[in-house]
Order: structure tokens, then sequence, then C-alpha cells
């Protein structure tokens, strides 16, 4: 009977099904626990996934990379999901037209607080330089993170990693410090979910309300572009003084 | 529905031209996405099976993020042996970073204009 089930699993795993289909059960499963919580942050899907599937293939001794051969078809939709956050900005036309000055600067502020506070404290903590370049681009959706880490010379695959745990963290914390300091706009709220926590942040702040989903889409998109072009110009710049 | 997938993935795919062809460093993606934007504010609006689409997209969009997490296994090492700095550094980083954008946004809808 195990030899059997043994072959079966041999034989899918050399497929693309299983990768895509055990990552659609584990997430439905995952989330089917959040919504039956409230949605609850500390419930958040995205953990909850990652543990059941790194469970899953470490029992069975499947590697990742069979894995990620069926999962990299709900990896790729993260490049179109990024351009139809297009849509939900568009919908707040008018308040980006009013407040785009604002806007602008928590962006920036935002930004050099994420990549240096990221760098500042794991340095502080004897990180390995490898490290240190990886997490610099943690709070950017994972696309554009991987794309600066492969260009400033940290790991793309790790970086991925730490950019789902800070979205997965920032969206677990959001409320309690948002609500903490009295911030109550949704609009408010929404941005600096998405400029600390990217995508993950912002499916969060989605749930919340259309309005902070629209701004988290908002701040993700800018920081990624922001931090795109801040990273390797600091880290080139730093290299040029030492 | 698949009108609106491909649009998506055509401006993604000027976005991708743009970001090789000139060298920029923002990927691709994001250009499709500002690309996208100013075609709807040039347009003066959002057609409906756009927005159903972008929505449902949207609607999972923490699922997406779901593989790249799972490659936690192939870094388990590391991770554990550099622990403290990371888990530090996510937490405090990400903390502050909200503190700070949300302070500085609410204070210049404020004070500033």
């Amino acid at each position: 009977m195990n030899a059997r089930f043994n072959d079966i699993w041999v034989y899918l795993t050399a497929t693309p099904l299983l990768g895509l289909t055990l990552t659609l059960i584990a997430y439905q499963l995952a989330y089917w626990l959040y919504a039956k919580a409230r949605f609850h942050p500390l419930l958040n899907p995205v953990a909850i996934s990652v543990a059941l599937l790194a469970t899953l293939l470490a029992l069975t001794g499947t590697a990742y990379q069979t894995y990620f051969s069926g999962a990299q078809f709900v990896h790729f939709l993260l490049g179109p999901a990024t351009v139809a956050l297009a849509i939900p900005l568009y919908a707040q036309l008018a308040r980006l037209k009013a407040e785009w000055r604002s806007l602008l600067i928590a962006l920036v502020a935002g930004c050099v607080t994420a990549t240096s506070s990221a760098m500042l404290f794991a340095w502080m903590f004897g990180a390995s330089r490898t490290t240190l370049l990886s997490l610099a681009p943690k709070s950017v959706t994972t696309p554009i993170a991987m794309g600066i880490a492969e260009k400033i010379g940290g790991l793309p695959s790790l970086t991925a990693v730490l950019v789902v745990s800070t979205g997965i963290i920032g969206a677990v914390l959001a409320k309690y410090i948002l609500d903490a300091l009295k911030i109550v706009d949704h609009a408010v709220r929404g941005f600096a979910t998405g400029v600390a926590a990217h995508g993950i942040g912002t499916a969060r702040a989605f749930q919340v309300s259309e309005e902070a989903g629209a701004f988290a889409g908002l701040a993700m998109g800018l920081n990624g572009a922001l931090t795109a072009l801040l990273v390797p110009l600091a880290l080139w710049a730093a290299a040029k003084l030492m | 529905m698949l009108p609106a997938l491909t649009l998506l993935l055509v401006y993604q795919t000027v976005g991708e031209m743009l970001a090789h062809a000139l060298d920029l460093p923002v990927p691709g993606p994001v250009i499709g996405m500002l690309l996208l934007f100013a075609s709807l504010v040039l347009k003066g609006s959002a057609p409906d099976n756009l927005r159903d689409t972008a929505n449902t997209l949207l609607s999972h969009l923490s699922l997406l993020f779901v593989p790249a997490g799972v490659g936690i296994m192939v870094h388990a090492g590391r991770i554990r042996g550099e622990a403290l700095p990371i888990i530090v550094s996510l937490v405090v980083s990400t903390a502050v970073t909200i503190a700070v954008t949300a302070l500085v946004f609410s204070w210049l809808r404020k004070h500033g204009k």
C-alpha cells in the first residue's frame, strides 16, 4: 500500500499538476480558517498556506523545485495582478489629484525608512553581507524585490522569502500599530500598510475597505518603483564613498 | 474576462519591453500599471469588464505570494543560522515603516497643502 502510494506520488510530482493543485487547496483551507475567524490578522492565509505546504513537502521528501514547476502558474499571475492595480487606483483619481504632494512625501519617508532600517537592524545583530543585501528590498512586492536583489548582489530566492515574511508581519501588525497611533482615515491606513507590506498588506487592506485597498495598492506600486530606483543608487553611492 | 486579461498581459509586455529597451531600473509590471493608469485617465472611465477582471485577480492577491513563500524550505539553513538579525530586522523595520508612513501622511494632510 505504502509503496503503491509512493509510486503514485512520484508519478504526480513529475507533472506540474500536483504543485498547482496543492497550492490552491492549501490556500483555500487557510482562507476558510481566516474567514471563520472573521479575518483576524493573526490567522494570515499566506502564513498558514506556506506552513501547510512546506510541512507537506518536507514530510513527503518533495523538492521545492518540483513543487514550483506547478506553483509557477500562480506565481506568474503576480505580473498581471500588479498591472491590474491601475484600476482601483483610477477609482481614487479625485483624491490622488487633491493629495499627491502629501502622498509623495509620505512615500519617500516610508521607502527610506523601510530599506535603511531593515539593513541597519540586520547589521546591528550581525547578519552576513548576502542576507543584508537580500533584506534591502524586503518591503517591495516579490517580482520587483527579486529583480533588485539580483542587481545589488543579494540572493533573489532568499529575498522572495523575506518579502513574503515582511508582508505577513505587516498584515498582522498594521491594525495594532495604526490603532495605537489613532490613525482613523482608511486612505492613510491603507497607504502605510501598502508601503511597508506590499501585496500581502494590500490584500489585507482590501479586506478592510475598498478605499484602504486602493491606497495600499497605490503605495505598493509606487514604493516598488521608488525602491527599484533608490536602492541600487544608494548602494552605488555608498560604494563610491567607502 | 478574456479580453480584459489579454489587455493586462499586453500592458505588462509593453512594460517589460520598455524596461529592457530603455534599461530602466523599474520592473515591467510597474511600468505596465502606470501606463494602464495613464490610459484610463486619458479615456476618462474604466470599462466594466476590465474592472471585474481586476477585482477577481486582486481579491485573491495573497494567494499569488504562496509559491514564493514556500521557498523558505530552501533557505531554512541560512534563516536558522541568522534567525536573530533576520527576525529583528523584519519585525522592527516593518513596524517602524508603517508608523513613519502613517504619521508623515496624516501630519501633512492636517498641516501641509
